[in-house]
């Protein structure tokens, strides 16, 4: 009895509040925009039984996802959104492997304030850490002031509303996703694994490479993953750091819904993202299993 | 250590600086005496003073705070009760679809979960206020809440609630006297991110909130569109001032106890 | 292991034996108990009884559903067939909670956020017990386990042995009619454990208290045990009082399992109240006395203690059984010595001699050609 009760209360929610909605969204990508309100149609009628549901699933079809291939902006925004997850993910992972390393060579008793300087910026606002660099990044923002005072440059750089801008945010906001999973793999590496590799013949560099890059494999794909994923689907970096040709498939979505009021065509873009979603995250669900069970 | 070298200060002195030389700049300019946020005019607090003139900014806040306080809480009720039907309600059916929803949110991108929920609240009529936005903001929390109880629940010795049965406890008092005072940590951490995230929060709650009720983020976010504002950047200092001192305090209080629990058993192994 | 306790005296001078007594009535009874998990079977068709006051000891390797059979008893499993009475009452629709039995963890399971105190309360608080006589139980459970200094201790703050006597004090507090102890003594370091042993079973005799111990020390279940069942697989092999397991296992499987043994195969001859066994081809049969009956011919083994070989170098003059072999190895236990003879048929026997001299002064060394012998009476005849 208790033990039902307790399954239920968040089973119920989660159905409510996450599942349902998620297939009123697939619903709506089905249908057709209509002047009215809600501004789509056709509307479940209840009323009228069983002939009103067939009738109702007659009226839904694929067009909106027809229009989403025939608009080459959907399409170019897909793509961008790709290009700009990955090569942020990479960029994250350049700057975050030399920092999780160090971090995991210091001496123990620093270990924990280090590690507690990383978490740090997660608990702060997204948003106001997205903001900090709207100061740094303008023409006339202090990075220019600055290379425009030691003589570096003669023109202030447009970085800011540039998709520069958008990955330095995004390898900002995330890079302790990158971090901390690398982090634990290096933490648990053993000493003595570089020196038996130097003591075979390895140099410094080979033995990082043989040794280390390897056995921290499964930290970098998490923390791979942990950037991609979420850097995919963003909506705060372009459109507070990014600029008009910055195409994005989260800003695409919001001025659809938002501007346009097409909320077919953006229930479409949403599941398309779903669906385009869904293949890094069974990879990462596996690397976490793999992880998993080599541990366990 | 002989591996600290030259190499890991510099990646470290680099990293950091990275990290918190946009805050830090914030902070400084947040005491600039001029409105024109990139030249330097002297120390001032006064875009504090404005800023608690600002009804728009003081409205939004209370709202943030409200919406953050009573989502949290019951994200941290259902979260908690998630966390142990995962780990402890054995098999039952549906239960691959259960864990499902629970991570899933986790990785759906905010303009998703915003987009479905608002399409949801539409669709049974419900008018998009405080209420909406606490609700969107309970059910993306509860599962970041479940996550961090669960794990703490995976490392729980389960002969404790076993030894509370067999010395006559019901299930509910042994979660009560025995389970809960030991986890409690992991759930406050769990409140304390689902606040967080709540306040944080601007994707899910531009879609749930309606004309009536505005949180800060939504307020920042409206106002940071059209530029650096020294208002903000005093907003911006006073959220960051909480957060690191509510989080260093923490960090301290953990990190004294787990010491002081660490001296106290040596002593008594030294005793015995 | 050679001092294993003997059947411990009643209170009014009688043996206490109750498994003997055909009237006397078990306080626990398995009957044709199975307990399956999935396709593994934990408990194949298990029957016991367990007695009033009995100090009973499930023994055997890990895996051989031995905590199986006592979690069935604390109520945190139900049998997937048969019955389990306690006092002649069936217990399996009872909830742990309800039940008249307590258990003490093998991790002790302390709880860390409560003082040694209000651990030993917190059974007697879910009683609704009033707070005077609360006061009084648990001080007399801290008297008990000598913790009186650390009532106001939290579990972290206590050593291991401590910890241990917490456990136990807690389980005891409310009185029940049976106490389990999964592993009591498995965290405790080996001269601790050997106290502990004496202690716990000093605390069952003054308390009255059944109690079923769980172990897979041999040495702990010989020491403080009135009866011991050996498992294996899900069943009970053997049920008997230790000198009993130890001196007359029921099998090669006991015998093994309990103590050190040299096992011989051969062939039985019966002859009489006894039996010859042939071992090996040229060699003097084996004489043995039994009281269980081979037919000619039947396989048989022989299980001799290594205690009960005499290790000589001539040849003994009267010995029922004696064998010519060569020193393999020696093992030095300070007290004793382990010989490792080679037979010349290959076989190895071990024979224990008590190191009366000084090492310097033995008579023995390695590569020595030296006698086993032993009495008709010293093996055992085993059929499997």
């Amino acid at each position: 009895m208790g033990r039902r009760l307790l399954i239920a209360v968040p089973y119920l929610w989660l159905l409510a509040l996450f599942l349902i909605p998620f297939l009123i969204v697939l619903k709506i990508s089905l249908s057709d925009p209509e002047l009215a309100i809600p501004p789509y149609t056709p509307t479940l009628d209840w009323r009228e039984g069983w002939a009103g549901f067939t009738e109702f699933l007659s009226q839904l079809d694929f067009e909106n996802f027809v229009f989403l291939t025939e608009d080459d902006l959907y399409w170019k925004a897909y793509l961008s959104s790709l290009q700009i997850a990955a090569l942020s993910t990479l960029l994250a992972l350049l700057v975050g492997y030399p920092i999780a390393y160090a971090m995991a060579r210091a001496a123990p008793e620093w270990r924990p304030t280090l590690l507690m300087l990383v978490i740090l910026p997660f608990w702060t606002s997204f948003l106001i850490r997205v903001y900090s660099w709207i100061g740094i990044l303008s023409t006339e923002g202090y990075l220019n002031q600055f290379l425009l005072g030691i003589g570096v440059i003669s023109e202030p750089l447009t970085i800011l509303n540039t998709n520069v801008a958008v990955y330095i945010g995004i390898v900002y906001t995330y890079l302790p996703f990158m971090i901390l999973p690398i982090y634990a793999a290096l933490e648990k590496l053993d000493d003595s694994l570089l020196e038996a590799a130097e003591d075979l013949g390895c140099s410094r560099l080979s033995a990082f490479w043989l040794v280390t890059v390897p056995l921290s494999k499964a930290g970098i794909i998490a923390g791979c993953f942990l950037v991609f994923i979420p850097a995919l689907g963003e909506f705060v970096i372009p459109s507070l750091l990014g600029g008009s040709e910055t195409l994005m498939i989260g800003k695409v979505l919001w001025e659809e819904f938002f501007s346009n009021r097409d909320w077919p065509v953006a229930s479409a873009v949403a599941v398309v993202l779903l669906l385009i979603l869904i293949v890094p995250i069974v990879l990462f669900q596996r690397n976490e299993q793999r992880q998993r069970e080599a541990e366990g | 250590m002989r591996r600290f070298s030259w190499f890991n200060t510099t990646a470290l002195t680099l990293g950091f600086a990275f990290l918190y030389l946009p805050m830090i700049i914030l902070i400084v300019y947040s005491f600039n005496e001029s409105r024109l946020v990139t030249v330097w005019a002297g120390f001032s607090t006064k875009w504090y003073g404005e800023l608690l003139q600002n009804e728009l900014f003081l409205d939004a806040a209370w709202v943030t705070l409200q919406v953050a306080v009573v989502s949290s809480t019951f994200a941290t009720v259902l979260g908690t009760m998630a966390a142990y039907v995962l780990v402890r309600a054995g098999r039952f059916s549906g239960r691959t679809l259960f864990s499902g929803m629970i991570y899933a949110p986790l990785v759906m991108p905010e303009v998703i979960t915003g987009l479905s929920l608002l399409l949801l609240f539409i669709g049974i009529g419900l008018d998009r206020g405080v209420l909406t936005i606490i609700l969107a903001h309970t059910t993306f929390s509860m599962c970041y809440v479940s996550v961090v109880v669960s794990s703490r629940l995976v490392a729980f010795d389960r002969s404790l609630e076993e030894a509370a049965l067999d010395l006559g406890c019901t299930p509910w008092e042994a979660f009560r006297l025995v389970t809960l005072p030991i986890i409690a940590p992991a759930v406050i951490s769990g409140w304390l991110l689902a606040f967080t995230l709540s306040l944080d929060d601007l994707v899910i709650a531009s879609f749930t909130a309606g004309p009536a009720a505005t949180t800060l983020p939504i307020r920042i976010f409206s106002s940071v569109r059209l530029g650096v504002s020294p208002e903000i950047n005093a907003l911006s200092t006073i959220m960051i001032g909480i957060v690191t001192v509510g989080v260093i305090t923490a960090s301290l209080i953990s990190k004294n106890a787990a010491l002081r629990q660490r001296a106290e058993e040596q002593a008594a192994e030294r005793a015995a | 292991m050679a001092d294993s306790a003997e059947a411990r005296p009643m209170p009014h001078g009688g043996i206490f034996e109750p498994w003997n007594d055909p009237t006397a009535s078990p306080l626990i009874r398995f009957e044709n108990v199975t307990k399956r998990f999935g396709d593994f079977t934990a408990i194949d068709d298990l029957t016991i009884d367990i007695f009033e006051r009995e100090f009973y000891a499930l023994l055997g390797p890990s895996g051989c559903g031995k905590t199986t059979l006592m979690r069935m008893l604390a109520g945190f499993e139900t049998p997937t067939e048969g019955t389990i009475l306690l006092a002649g009452q069936d217990i399996s629709p009872i909830p742990p909670n309800k039940r008249a039995v307590n258990m003490m963890f093998q991790s002790y399971a302390l709880f860390p956020h409560l003082s040694v105190w209000e651990n030993i309360a917190f059974g007697l608080k879910r009683e609704g017990m009033a707070k005077s006589e609360i006061d009084a139980r648990v001080d007399e459970m801290l008297r008990l386990t000598r913790l009186e200094r650390f009532a106001k201790r939290k579990p972290h703050q206590i050593s291991g042995g401590q910890r241990q006597r917490v456990a136990l004090a807690r389980s005891l507090a409310k009185a029940p009619k049976l106490l389990l102890l999964d592993e009591p003594l498995g965290a405790l370091d080996k001269k601790l454990r050997q106290e502990t042993q004496f202690e716990l079973m000093d605390i069952q005799e003054k308390t009255g208290t059944t109690f079923v111990i769980v172990t897979h020390d041999q040495e702990e279940a010989m020491t403080v045990a009135s009866r011991v069942a050996v498992m294996d697989e899900g069943r009970i092999i053997q049920v008997a009082t230790p000198d009993a397991i130890y001196e007359d296992p029921s099998s090669v499987y006991v015998a093994d399992f309990i103590g050190d043994v040299n096992l011989i195969e051969g062939r039985a001859r019966p002859e009489g109240d006894a039996l010859l066994l042939d071992w090996a081809e040229g060699e003097r049969p084996l004489r043995c006395k039994t009281s269980k009956s081979f037919s000619a011919g039947q396989t048989c083994h022989l299980a001799i203690r290594p205690e009960k070989l005499t290790i000589s170098a001539e040849e003994p003059a009267e010995a029922d059984n004696r064998a010519r072999g060569r020193i393999l190895d020696i093992a030095y236990l300070g007290n004793i010595s382990t010989y490792h003879v080679e037979l010349p048929g290959g076989l190895v026997l071990k024979a224990q001699a008590a190191n009366t001299r000084r090492i310097a002064r033995r008579s023995f060394t390695w590569e020595d050609e030296v006698w086993l012998s032993w009495t008709e009476t010293a093996g055992v005849a085993l059929e499997r």
